[in-house]
């Protein structure tokens, strides 16, 4: 699925005509010149795209998705996710997991320095923790860390926590960067301190520079404990506009940004943009549904939920939401990874056999709209406002279910309006919306029956004793055999009752400037490797003077 | 004279208390809080969670203690601590917007002063005529033309076709190595787009408004009596009849004043340009309740001084309303 580099058939000295062509010249024709070596080079910078700007260096204060790439430059934590999805070490070289499951030991890397030199010990990760569940933390992502019971640091390269009951997410929780005691320990409350605007951390780069709304600059970290990154400086531009950012890219001015569908199929088909740019294509770990309010007295009734999942023209969705850049969602899980199971109970498109689960559940057609206990079948489905994708989705299920008689309304409010007036209140018929999915399967909080309360996420009200049950066999083991049975039975179920149609899954579309070599899409993504991106010294656009 | 200022100063005081109260009435009661951000729709958050964090901000307090604990630090002019993960001091995030902010309206102001006042007089001067028709039909294309639309077009002419300025931000990415100069030209390239299409857009009401004033001037008594005096033209038109015509314009300046440090969020958002307008609309986003009362408050504040200085310029200008 994923698109093979075109580095190896296009030689890089086009790419330096390319650069020459920027500065006034026109383009050359391929092919001419000598080729450049492509061995891996210390050297150049990167300048990324990012729409929102950075709004602090702690991951733990902070939660919007610009501050955290950015932070991941700098900080390191226990354990990351590999080029596959599954845990790896980071700062921990190992960690073995107690017979009882209850017990997880870290066994911390050795000669691990943070920026200013200090070495990193099992002390820093005790900070962390504490600091983790201290009160005068602002943080969102305390409770992971509340389920421990006990932790201890009995040497500087060993850490240990114990929970009170097996807890599997606890595992990947320890991906939380770890933050440095010795910078930290005389601010009480971490999100006031220098370090969340002048970061110092163990990871790859070392901060530089934060202009607000502007840019962040990264240096590599020679001491790095996976070796230095080629790349010798990380720009970060704050470009808050979608088109603006393209024509940055197209001008040299950003090297790298993720691309809408429509810019991926039409605005960089050419040969100028090929030669300049490798686009990748990998499915995004996100999906969109339409959920309903199964208490609401259309949607009671499984037959009619199923019913519309055969009338959704997911195809169609596909075609005309993501220009075809996507699949099609079978369950709340991303194919192709371990907790996916392919083989579900699919809804294909097919308005005959949905119009006929209508009728088996009591709906007769009057005038082309459907009728039961002389209330025709219309309800409202909300969204909210300023996502285009999911605007565009409600139009099409729009006709789709009028096929089949089905007047479905669509109305989009502010996101804050939305969570609030209607989600928490329950004030809503069905609802198109999207989650982003974590690596680890554990879903408890979105399907569990216990989690229906205010602010909670299980706001459609699902309830099943057998998925209750899964999901808490799912969380508490460590043994993925175990888990992924667990978790394929619950797809099963999911796909039966049919609490969401499952609709699509995006792609993601970043967009690399060419003269960057070593990039090998992945599960994944591509930034996994980032440190290992290079650029070939012939190559190399900027000087850098450290 | 002196006293009319004091007591009109003074004044300002209880307009302030009131506006800011609305304003702190009114994004409560907007939907969403300052914890919405990062805990609504995040699986991590608990009722424990957003109840630490609510005390934290001093959001579970009821609403008159959290506007009075706000204006006590505002009479030492403590502007607060943002909400926003940085928690940085609102007055340091605002004060780090205001040179960019202020450098664009100055200059787009500047602009719209320099080409819209004499469009204005010539339309009037000669009305009619092909000049003030074309003139019209351009002032009205800037005042109607969707902005960032334009603003796009000229980045690709300029940016991507011929490479003559750079697209958006405010600086080069080699701006610290630059000399004096290279930096005032670095940020002059970056700075013209954004400059020239605010101007252009702001030109219809400034030109109209001097047209309207002139027309109004020409038909005076004392126009006709400086032309049965024999004045030239030139003196007629630029002694008598300007002069006059632009006193209103005194109340425009001083409407303008606010104006200078607001920013406009979709010129900033399309030019990347970190300013006012940017911050604000994040902090309305996020629901930053001190930021959004940091800049309310200051805006007020230039919106009730521009009135005064307004009032003031009037009187030294015209000796008929003189208290």
């Amino acid at each position: 699925m994923n698109r093979p580099l075109r580095r190896a058939i296009l030689p890089p000295i086009v790419m330096l005509l390319l650069l020459a062509a920027c500065s006034g010249g026109k383009q050359e024709s391929e092919g001419k010149g000598t080729s450049v070596p492509d061995i891996p080079a210390y050297g150049d910078a990167i300048v990324e795209g990012s729409i929102g700007g950075v709004s602090g260096f702690l991951t733990a204060v902070t939660s919007d998705a610009s501050s955290h790439a950015a932070a991941g430059y700098v900080f390191s934590g226990l354990v990351r996710y590999d080029k596959d999805l599954k845990l790896e070490g980071e700062l921990a070289e190992s960690w073995e997991v107690s017979p009882d499951g209850k017990r997880i030991t870290f066994h911390l890397r050795k000669g691990v320095k943070w920026h200013d030199g200090t070495p990193l010990t099992s002390d820093d990760v005790m900070f962390t923790y504490r600091r983790m569940i201290d009160p005068r933390t602002p943080t969102a992502y305390g409770e992971d860390f509340k389920q421990v019971k006990r932790a201890a640091a009995p040497d500087p390269h060993t850490f240990v926590v114990e929970y009170a009951r097996p807890f599997a997410p606890a595992l990947a929780s320890w991906g939380m960067h770890v933050l440095p005691k010795h910078l930290l320990e005389k601010y009480p409350d971490i999100s006031k301190s220098p370090l969340n605007k002048k970061p110092v951390g163990t990871g790859p780069y070392r901060f530089i520079e934060w202009k607000t709304g502007e840019k962040v600059v990264f240096d590599a970290s020679p001491d790095y404990f996976e070796g230095k990154p080629y790349i010798a400086r990380v720009i970060t531009r704050v470009i808050p506009d979608q088109s603006t950012m393209f024509l940055e890219l197209k001008s040299g001015g950003v090297d790298t940004m993720d691309l809408t569908p429509p810019q991926y199929t039409r605005q960089t088909d050419t040969p100028d943009f090929r030669k300049a740019f490798n686009k990748y294509k990998y499915l995004a770990s996100a999906y969109t549904y339409l959920g309903f309010r199964l208490s609401h007295p259309f949607f009671k009734d499984r037959r009619v939920r199923q019913a519309i999942a055969h009338a959704a023209d997911k195809k169609a969705l596909i075609d005309g939401v993501l220009l075809g850049l996507g699949q099609e969602a079978t369950g709340p899980y991303k194919p192709g990874t371990w907790a996916h199971n392919p083989n579900v109970r699919k809804y294909p498109y097919d308005p005959l056999r949905a119009k006929a689960l209508l009728a088996e559940a009591g709906w007769k057609e009057k005038d082309g709209v459907l009728v039961k206990d002389r209330q025709p079948f219309e309800f409202t489905v909300l969204t909210n406002a300023g996502n285009e994708a999911r605007a565009k989705t409600a139009a099409i299920l729009q006709q789709n279910l009028a096929e089949v008689g089905i007047r479905m309304q669509i109305r989009t409010v502010e996101w804050a309006a939305f969570i609030n007036q209607f989600i928490d209140k329950r004030n809503f018929d069905a609802v198109i919306l999207g989650w982003s999915l974590t690596p680890d399967p554990d879903q408890y909080d979105i399907w569990h029956s216990s989690k229906t309360g205010p602010k909670e996420l299980n706001f459609v009200d699902f309830a099943n004793p057998e998925v209750d049950k899964l999901l808490e066999e799912g969380r508490s083991t460590f043994d993925i055999e175990k888990r992924k049975k667990a978790y394929f039975r619950i797809q099963e179920i999911l796909a039966e009752e049919q609490p969401y149609v499952f609709l699509y899954v995006p792609d993601a579309l970043p967009v690399v400037q060419k003269r960057f070599h070593g990039i090998h899409p992945a599960p994944a993504g591509i930034s996994y490797n980032f440190p290992k991106w290079y650029v070939p010294k012939a190559l190399q656009k900027h000087r850098i003077q450290p | 004279m002196l006293r009319f200022i004091v007591r009109r100063l003074l004044l300002t005081i209880p307009l302030l208390v009131g506006i800011s109260f609305i304003s702190f009435l009114v994004i409560h009661l907007a939907p969403g809080g300052p914890i919405s951000v990062g805990t609504d729709m995040n699986p991590k958050a608990t009722a424990e969670t957003r109840a630490r964090l609510e005390a934290y901000y001093g959001l579970d307090q009821p609403f008159y203690v959290q506007y009075g604990r706000w204006l006590g630090r505002m009479a030492t002019l403590d502007f607060g601590d943002s909400f926003s993960p940085d928690g940085r001091p609102v007055a340091e995030k605002i004060r780090e917007r205001i040179p960019i902010t202020l450098t664009i309206n100055v200059l787009s102001m500047g602009l719209i002063f320099l080409v819209a006042i004499p469009i204005g007089i010539y339309s009037a001067v000669r009305q009619g005529s092909l000049f003030d028709r074309v003139s019209t039909v351009f002032v009205f294309t800037g005042f109607s033309i969707p902005t960032f639309w334009l603003a796009l077009l000229l980045m690709i002419l300029f940016g991507v076709k011929l490479e003559w300025l750079p697209i958006s931000g405010i600086g080069s990415l080699e701006y610290h190595s630059l000399g004096t100069t290279g930096k005032i030209a670095d940020r002059a390239r970056h700075l013209l787009l954004p400059v020239l299409l605010t101007g252009f857009t702001g030109l219809a009401g400034m030109s109209r408004y001097m047209r309207s004033n002139m027309l109004e001037v020409i038909r005076q008594d004392y126009v006709a009596t400086a032309r049965a005096k024999g004045l030239p033209e030139r003196t007629v038109v630029f002694r008598h009849e300007m002069r006059n015509a632009l006193l209103p314009v005194i109340t425009i300046l001083g409407l303008s004043v606010p104006d200078l440090l607001g920013g406009s969020v979709i010129f900033e958002t399309i030019f990347a340009i970190p300013g006012m307008g940017q911050l604000f609309y994040q902090g309305v986003m996020s629901r930053d309740y001190p930021l959004i009362m940091g800049i309310l408050t200051i805006g007020a504040f230039l919106t009730l001084l521009g009135n005064l200085l307004a009032d003031v310029g009037y009187a030294l200008a015209d000796p008929r309303i003189r208290p």
